[in-house]
């Protein structure tokens, strides 16, 4: 191989850039892996991803991931190929199994527990050259929308550190915003991924139920969680859903659905494509700078040729309360296995197995993630069961229809807001159902099982506004085709006071 | 519904999470309210509504009876809590001392 | 149970049967299903419930699981549904486990039992087969204070197959049990051993007054270890709650465990009485839709089942209905007797060997038919060599009891012994006449024409040979010595 022209600058800089690029960069021999990594490490000292200040990281690990760099490296020499995320350093949500670093789901009762397995989705990682250099922060299991309730302090935002960064994916998410990784994976139950890009600026993908394989990912809400991709850019976003895409043996509820190539034309027009404008997602009184944003954007999408199409999503004021019945009653039945017997906390008791239960998951489990369980234990119990669970899933059943009818009527897409506002402070929102209604424009996607991106649209006193493009189950081409160019049509296009988003 | 601290105790003893007497009211309370809100799913008709079912088509894959399992790089030493002889050990229950009764 | 007790109450009998199916690997994961291994070394992420893990159905168990449903002329439902079972106990790793609930793999079945007893026939119906996963093994006597889990067993495939209350008696549920065995052997569905604990059975027992047609209130009758504990057990259970009732008493709906020493039952001390599993449809498994065409073809490719067998054999091999029913009550004997029959062109021989010698070796040796060491191939060439004249009866069991010890084939134990008949007339001339001069005063008076005393000098020649003469050329050559 030859020398290549590199200093630390250019792997600082490639960082920056799209990942296209930064691995091109590397493929081609112009920049080491082990540089970008020492960039991605320098980058998180840089803007104090420490625990003292954003708290990014839960663990990470940076003598094994420049071992890893070291072996692409080789791998190049010998020019085999290194896959598509060549050298890329990526961040991994503390609830996807990985080897060596801890996997805790921001939770007592896994402190210190390191998988002795993989999950899929990260394994797919390595296999195109990814180097994985720490284990995102998150709400304890998932449960939460601000990243406040992990066991190991919040996160903050980047964008304003009084700030919440969103959640539960909220570290993944800032270690992208604070420019530590161009990729990091996140999970999503109910918007865990988009709401956080939508408060960090950045951009966040719920791929469609069964697109992505849930082996190692652990469950919150079985029939809701989905891997999902956080970035820079939707063209990020896209390589990295097709890395960790496809079928998967080991999980019996992904899907046997070919992944095309996100093909991503530049320049390109959207003529043809129809929007939907769900009413139910523009309720009266929806944050005033939320809607102009929103606004804004269908105006962009108009100018690239797309017909906006007011669309009605009839059972989308039940998503909450649907949400919070079907989440916790699968939690509950999920969270089971936290019982101090084969891995984790054990808090000995004076009264026997019973006593050792009681105490582990009293112990384990934060206030968030008991009360969640409670609730989901009592709508399973005997006499709730008709009232709450088989209720909502039926109720579940009619949101589903209302997403396939409004796609069968000739709509491409849905154009929403992520979230009913821009980030909050911490500590600002304290009773539990407010904070559940964080969710209120992202869980239906989540109980449709159809893909959703949350995508950059403007900012607000310098807080970051997202757009929410929601299409039809493995649908995620034109989902991805409408993100691209709205964003394209946005860059650069900041209003008066605005900073660039 | 309300939820009465009565139902949290005996919810709590299904989830097996021991709970102060402290929270035990305050969590009745909680539990209450967020219930609450579900209660305007009763408006939704849905007699004719089959609930969702796992949002995968066309039924389940199968595997064949073949190994290898997927395979762990650490043996169960290196992560449970308390193993003896190769068996993992736990506290007995109080209601099978002396009993060779199995799991219900 | 006294007589008395029958007399105006009538037992009320439903059985829950779980079966262990034969597979090579576990329910949900790939890990071997095998018993004897070191205790949590075959486990994976999946059975050892680590956060993350999924579960993924093995083919080969739903194949077996219809091939009992079908032999138990149940009807498959095209979909059935996973759910979980929730409970906490700590060789239940996943906190759950995935059984089916309101949707089983199939309902409506039947099977009929005293078909060949005097009785009228009782057909008993099956309400369901259902899948399910096993749980570990607790291990509460081997360090004091604690308990040791082993989840090697966790994730072994199970059914259930639930029957209705449809048994009137301990000895029609024994009845019950025992076909059920015995067609789900022939089916190759399960080891069903009672002992390995590939078979577990609880009963759910009432009593009632004889000609009433309304249920007494039920218990359920779990911890019997063999069949006839299980009939013990019913009997005593019954006996208790007639006495209950007689004395104005109510049954109190229980689960009541079997202590066999003891020859009672009693109140199942654990407090797990108010049981609420939360069942809800597993969502880490889709509903599981059947190919219809998979299950006509797993219907038809289901192994002959003991009835047809019984009555093919009988016909067959011209046996009596006694001998076949005896024969056909094991399959591997009945296949083995079936071999061995064909093998040796001699079904009547077959039937004797394999009763008498082959029953009583693998008695003694404690092992079953398909662990025996004589092949069925090897005792059908032995018995042709019977047929053949080339081994002698008695010849023939020496060589047998070779054959059990070395697992050698019949020609060359034989050859080995020098067992094989020997019809050369130099060596039978040489015994004949060795007998002769050893018995003088017999082989006087037969020269003299007291031929009854052929008999008597065969023998003699046949014993000094060891059992090797021909015996039909002995008597040809004797006259014709004792002339000389
Ligand atoms: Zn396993």
């Amino acid at each position: 191989m030859k020398p290549p022209p590199r200093a630390p600058d250019l792997a600082r800089k490639l960082l920056a850039q799209p990942l296209t690029e930064c691995v091109a960069c590397v493929r081609e021999g112009g920049a080491l892996p082990s540089d970008l990594v020492s960039a991605a490490f320098d980058r998180a000292d840089d803007v104090g991803a420490g625990r003292e200040s954003l708290n990014i990281f839960l663990a990470t690990d940076r003598v094994r991931a420049t071992e890893s760099a070291k072996e692409l490296t080789a791998l190049i020499g010998r020019a085999e190929a290194p896959g598509n995320l060549a050298g890329a350093p990526v961040a991994v949500k503390d609830n996807i199994a990985t080897l060596h670093m801890p996997t805790t789901c921001g939770s007592k009762v896994l402190e210190g527990y390191v998988s002795p397995y993989e999950a899929t989705v990260v394994r797919r990682l390595r296999a195109n050259g990814a180097v994985i250099i720490g284990k995102t922060n998150m709400d304890e299991f998932a449960m939460g929308s601000s990243t406040e309730n992990s066991a190991y302090g919040p996160t903050r935002n980047p964008v304003d550190i009084r700030r919440v960064p969103g959640g539960s994916s909220g570290g993944s998410a800032a270690a992208v915003a604070a420019g530590i990784v161009r990729l990091a994976l996140g999970s999503e139950t109910g918007g865990s991924v988009r709401q956080p890009a939508s408060f960090c600026g950045i951009v966040g993908v719920k791929p469609t139920y069964g697109r992505v394989s849930r082996y190692g990912l652990v469950a919150f809400g079985s029939s809701l969680d989905q891997v999902g991709v956080l970035g820079r850019s939707v063209e990020d976003t896209a390589i990295g859903l097709e890395v960790i895409a496809g079928c998967d043996q080991l999980d019996s509820t992904s899907a046997d659905v070919p992944v095309p190539r996100y093909e991503l034309e530049k320049n390109a027009r959207l003529d043809g494509l129809v929007i939907g404008k769900p009413k139910e997602y523009y309720p009266e009184g929806l944050d005033p700078r939320v809607a102009e944003r929103c606004e804004r954007a269908l105006d962009a999408f108009r100018e690239l040729g797309a017909e906006v199409r007011d669309v009605s999503l009839p059972h989308t004021s039940y998503s909450i309360p649907v949400y919070y019945v079907v989440a916790p009653a699968e939690a509950s039945s999920n969270l089971a296995r936290f019982d101090g017997v084969r891995y984790g906390l054990r808090v000995a008791s004076e009264s026997g197995l019973t006593g050792m239960y009681e105490a582990t998951r009293a112990r384990g489990f934060g206030p968030e993630v008991t009360r969640r369980v409670m609730l989901g234990t009592y709508v399973l119990s005997a006499g709730y069961y008709d009232a709450y669970y088989k209720k909502a899933q039926s109720v579940r059943t009619l949101i589903a229809q209302d997403f396939r009818d409004v796609f069968l009527s000739g709509v491409d897409v849905l154009f929403t807001p992520t979230t009913p506002t821009p980030a909050f402070e911490l500590g600002a929102v304290k009773d539990p159902y407010e904070m559940y209604l964080s969710d209120i424009f992202t869980a239906s996607a989540n109980l449709a099982g159809v893909p959703a991106i949350s995508v950059p649209i403007g900012t607000a006193s310098g807080l970051p506004i997202g757009g929410q493009i929601i299409a039809g189950h493995f649908e995620e081409s034109a989902m991805f085709r409408a993100a691209f160019g709205l964003e394209r049509a946005l860059a650069g296009k900041a209003l008066p006071g605005e900073g660039s988003a | 519904m309300a939820v009465t601290r009565e139902d949290v105790v005996k919810v709590a003893k299904l989830a097996n999470i021991a709970i102060d007497d402290a929270r035990l009211d305050a969590l009745a309370r909680e539990l209450s309210t967020i219930l609450g809100h579900m209660e305007e799913l009763a408006q939704v008709d849905t007699e004719r509504v089959l609930p969702a079912e796992g949002l995968s088509s066309g039924g389940q894959r199968l595997r064949a009876d073949h190994g290898p399992a997927d395979p762990l790089f650490n043996a169960p030493a290196t992560f449970a809590p308390e193993m003896r002889d190769g068996f993992l050990i736990v506290p007995r229950l109080a209601t099978h001392e002396g009993s060779p009764e199995r799991s219900p | 149970m006294s007589a008395a007790a029958t007399a105006d109450y009538e037992m009320v009998v439903g059985l829950e049967v779980h079966v262990q199916l034969k597979t090579r690997t576990k329910a949900f994961c790939a890990c071997s299903a095998d018993f004897g291994a070191p205790p949590n070394t075959n486990v994976c992420p999946v059975c050892l419930a680590l956060p993350g893990a999924l579960p993924v159905l093995n083919r080969h168990a739903v194949e077996l699981a219809l091939r009992a449903a079908l032999a138990l002329e149940c009807k498959v439902n095209e979909t059935s549904v996973f759910a979980r079972k929730n409970y906490f106990y700590p060789d239940l790793p996943k906190g759950y486990q995935i059984s089916q609930y309101d949707r089983p793999l199939a309902e409506k079945g039947w099977l009929t039992i005293g078909e060949l007893d005097e009785h009228t026939p009782v057909r008993v119906g099956i309400t369901r087969v259902h899948m399910e996963e096993d749980a570990g093994k607790s291990v509460h006597d081997r360090y004091p204070g604690a308990t040791a889990i082993d989840l090697n067993r966790a994730g072994v495939p199970l059914i259930e197959i639930v029957s209705e209350p449809d048994m009137r008696s301990a000895a029609e549920a024994g009845a019950y049990l025992r076909l059920l065995k015995q067609i789900l052997s022939y089916a190759g569905v399960s080891d069903v051993s009672m002992e390995e604990g590939s078979l577990r059975v609880d009963a759910n027992v009432s009593a009632r007054i004889r000609g009433t047609t309304k249920l007494g209130t039920k218990t359920e009758v779990k911890n019997m270890n063999s069949f006839s504990a299980v009939e013990r057990a019913l009997d005593s259970e019954f006996a208790r709650q007639v006495e209950l009732l007689r004395g104005g008493g109510t049954v109190q709906q229980q689960t009541m465990l079997w202590h066999g020493t003891k020859g009672e039952t009693r109140p199942s001390r654990s407090k797990e009485e108010s049981h609420d599993y939360r069942y809800f449809p597993e969502p880490d498994l889709p509903p599981l839709v059947l190919d219809m065409e998979w299950v006509g073809r797993v219907g038809r490719e289901i192994p002959e089942l003991p009835d047809a067998r019984r009555k093919r054999m009988a016909e067959e091999f011209k046996l009596s209905a006694a001998d076949a029913e005896l024969l056909t009550a094991s399959a591997g004997m009945s296949e083995y007797f079936e071999a061995v029959a064909r093998a040796s062109l001699d079904p009547k021989a077959a039937l004797n060997w394999v009763m008498g010698e082959v029953s009583a070796a693998i008695n003694a040796a404690g092992v079953t038919i398909d662990q025996f060491a004589v092949r069925p191939a090897d005792l059908g060439e032995l018995l042709r060599m019977v047929r053949d004249d080339v081994l002698s009866h008695t010849a023939a069991k020496r060589v047998f009891a070779r054959m059990v010890e070395t697992g050698k084939p019949p020609a060359q134990v034989a050859a080995e012994e020098g067992l094989q008949k020997i019809g050369d007339d130099s060596a039978l001339v040489g015994w004949i006449d060795e007998v002769l001069r050893e018995n003088p005063a017999e082989a006087t008076r037969y020269r003299n024409g007291e031929t009854k005393l052929q008999g008597v000098l065969v023998g003699l020649v046949m014993k000094k040979s060891k059992g090797r003469a021909d015996p039909r050329k002995v008597n040809q050559l004797l006259p014709e010595r004792a002339r000389s």
